[in-house]
């Protein structure tokens, strides 16, 4: 198990993830794990009681969890959002884009080649969930 | 046509920085190969039988003479001078070291090119018309349609790693030159009460389970374009099935939910994704449109053509379309001689053809899907000039659209997924049909060669279809008819038992000699076969 990466300024979460069912089945929780194939929607009603979402990313090729991050923080989700599984470090500058801002991969992440990946690309080319500005919108003002 | 600005080269930069970076840990070790190869795959660079292959991006066909000098450079650097021309508008080199990797995307970046998302489950180069900014039967240049669609996918954060690949095709016409239809994303543009839309078909594709896209949406703005296609790509992302890399296109998801229940989930989707303010403003589209103004014609040009010598009236009649201005001409050339391997070209024949276009056709080619290059703006005057320049270097076949103008993937040759070989059954077949006049004679016939099921020879879609499998330890073909790429799009149907090496050129022959007997008036191969059925055919072929 590699360190857990944190992009946020407040303390890690600590209270135990429960899963999805469970958490729709008794709903004072406040830190959920999301498998790849749950449909992340069915927490919208809920957000504002979630400290942490965990989506898992079982394969780093099931690329499931990325829409799963998206549709959170598009719903308003401002509470930790955690990848977690086979997490490498070329993808987590596009989890940074779908609004992940922590990640707990299995295996650990070399800091350095970590830092040049997400200060590499100065420009992007579309709106995500992590506020970039998108060169159109830099073209035009 | 398109160019960057200091944000697109920015870009296409950092990508080369990066992808230097991801092969020095590779060669260090630090990457396996199982954690590098979606990276690689993702810069289009494979690992085939003998060596890397690299396919480079060739956006919607298009390129410049400055760039198509860069092909031809990298073809005698880095490889064993020739590059090879494929069915998505790309080249591959297949003879290139990992080591080299990096430099040659350092040097495609000095000219606005990369080889960004030619392979990997992501969104691949959008394909065109090659005909765009040419053809009379366009209701607008699709191009800056696709080049927002390319801006827009290039490390698309939440695609990048989908079920499985993603093509889009854009056309304009209703004639369909660029097989739209067998898509991810087919866009065909239309216009509605003067107002440009796209209609959307999303589902097609070849492979082991051939599909026509069924039409999702039936127009679609500008304005709404990448809120749509964010869409349909978000339901797929999260619905598309990853259990199976067989079962994984988006033409199977969309064949188990039916079109209808798809097209609901896509709805609702967009009605969210709309109001995420994804869409760039009209004066971005209008930017990119700019680029693709006509280039600056000659109102006075003259129709005449002095067609004294027969060898280039021959090709004149076969390889040169007509052009929405008057006094010009759009010239095809076919990379398909007699005996050599479809689509590939040497690094003099690749800058020939650049200096061709730099000197005759407002510095413009376009690669098309059927492996040949077209210079779209030629004044008729320049015909001959062109047409003797081309064939003194061996570029002027003219077999546009006939039996020898065939498509094949590299094959057992090369591929490793490949069954059997494609190259030496499509040099057996020109071979056999090398004399013109006889394949004059047999008029429009699209035969199409794939070595396995996954199709890249588009077989599926061929008049005439050949699947190469393995039968036992033997390479056998199996013979297909009755497909269509184009806006009669259709699937070619199995005759029967397959065939030796041999035995399938002998087949071709004897069904194009059923239809050369059955055939009426003004009916092309196709047209026969769909009229007469598969039974005259099968009759002649194992009766």
């Amino acid at each position: 198990m590699g360190d857990l990466l944190r992009f946020r300024d407040d303390e890690a979460h600590d209270e135990p993830a429960v899963t999805l069912d469970a958490f729709l089945g008794q709903t004072n929780a406040t830190a959920v794990r999301v498998e790849s194939g749950d449909d992340v929607r069915a927490l919208i009603p809920h957000l504002g009681q979630i400290a942490l979402i965990e989506v898992s990313f079982p394969k780093f090729r099931d690329g499931r969890g990325y829409s799963s991050g998206r549709i959170l923080r598009e719903a308003g989700y401002t509470g930790e959002l955690r990848a977690a599984g086979d997490v490498l470090v070329d993808q987590v500058p596009l989890m940074r884009r779908c609004g992940f801002d922590s990640f707990a991969p299995e295996a650990e992440i070399d800091a350095a080649t970590l830092e040049a990946s997400l200060a590499r690309y100065e420009h992007v080319y579309q709106t995500a969930a992590d506020g970039a500005v998108p060169v159109w919108k830099l073209r035009h003002g | 046509m398109y160019k960057y600005d200091q944000y697109d080269q920015s870009i296409v930069d950092s990508r080369v920085e990066e992808f230097r970076d991801q092969v020095a840990r590779r060669l260090s070790g630090a990457l396996s190969e199982d954690q590098f190869k979606p990276l690689r795959l993702m810069n289009g660079l494979y690992l085939q039988l003998h060596a890397y292959m690299l396919r480079v991006a060739v956006p919607y066909g298009t390129l410049d003479g400055r760039q198509m000098r860069m092909l031809g450079h990298i073809a005698r650097k880095y490889d064993r001078g020739y590059g090879h021309f494929t069915t998505r508008q790309n080249i591959q080199y297949n003879w290139i070291k990992l080591e080299d990797a990096p430099e040659i995307l350092a040097d495609l970046a000095t000219v606005e090119m990369h080889a960004i998302q030619t392979s990997g489950n992501c969104i691949r180069n959008i394909s065109s018309d090659q005909y765009a900014g040419a053809a009379a039967d366009e209701v607008a240049d699709p191009r800056p349609w696709a080049e927002l669609l390319r801006q827009w996918s290039s490390f698309h954060p939440e695609f990048s790693y989908l079920p499985r690949k993603f093509k889009i095709a854009v056309i304009a016409a209703d004639e369909d030159r660029a097989a739209m239809r067998l898509h991810d994303i087919g866009i065909q543009l239309v216009e509605r009460d003067r107002e440009l839309g796209g209609r959307i078909f999303v589902g097609g594709g070849m492979g082991r389970t051939p599909m026509v896209a069924p039409e999702i949406k039936d127009f679609i703005g500008a304005d709404d374009l990448l809120s749509y296609v964010e869409a349909c790509l978000r339901v797929y992302n999260r619905y598309g099935r990853r259990d199976n890399i067989y079962k994984a296109r988006i033409k199977i998801l969309i064949h188990e939910l039916g079109a209808d229940e798809y097209r609901r989930q896509v709805e609702e989707e967009f009605k969210l994704v709309k109001a995420l303010g994804i869409d760039p403003p009209k004066a971005e589209f209008d930017r990119i449109t700019a680029f693709f103004a006509p280039p600056a014609f000659d109102a006075a040009a003259s129709d005449a053509i002095d067609r004294s010598d027969p060898d280039f009236a021959v090709w004149l009649d076969q390889n040169v379309k007509a052009h929405k201005q008057p006094g010009y001409a759009i010239v095809n050339i076919s990379l398909k001689p007699v005996g050599g391997i479809p689509g590939d070209a040497t690094a003099e024949q690749i800058e020939l053809m650049a200096d061709l276009a730099e000197r005759y056709a407002f510095d413009e080619l376009r690669v098309t899907h059927a492996q040949n290059i077209v210079l779209p703006h030629v004044r008729k005057a320049d015909l001959y000039a062109v047409w003797q320049a081309l064939d003194a270097a061996g570029l002027a076949p003219a077999n546009l659209d006939l039996i020898s103008d065939i498509i094949a993937c590299p094959g057992l040759d090369y591929c490793s997924l490949a069954n059997a070989r494609s190259i030496p059954i499509a040099q057996k077949i020109a071979t056999r049909f090398a004399d013109l006049g006889r394949q004059r004679e047999l008029g429009e016939l699209k035969l199409k060669i794939s070595g396995c099921i996954n199709a890249c020879g588009h077989h599926h879609a061929g008049h005439i279809g050949i699947l190469g499998v393995d039968k036992k330890g033997t390479e056998n073909y199996q013979l297909l008819l009755g497909g269509s790429g184009a806006e009669d799009a259709s699937l070619a149907r199995i005759t029967g038992p397959g065939f030796d090496e041999d035995g399938i050129v002998d087949a071709v022959e004897t069904v194009t000699n059923v239809y050369l007997g059955a055939r009426e008036s003004g009916e092309r191969f196709l047209d026969t076969y769909r009229r007469v059925g598969m039974e005259p055919f099968k009759e002649a072929l194992y009766g």
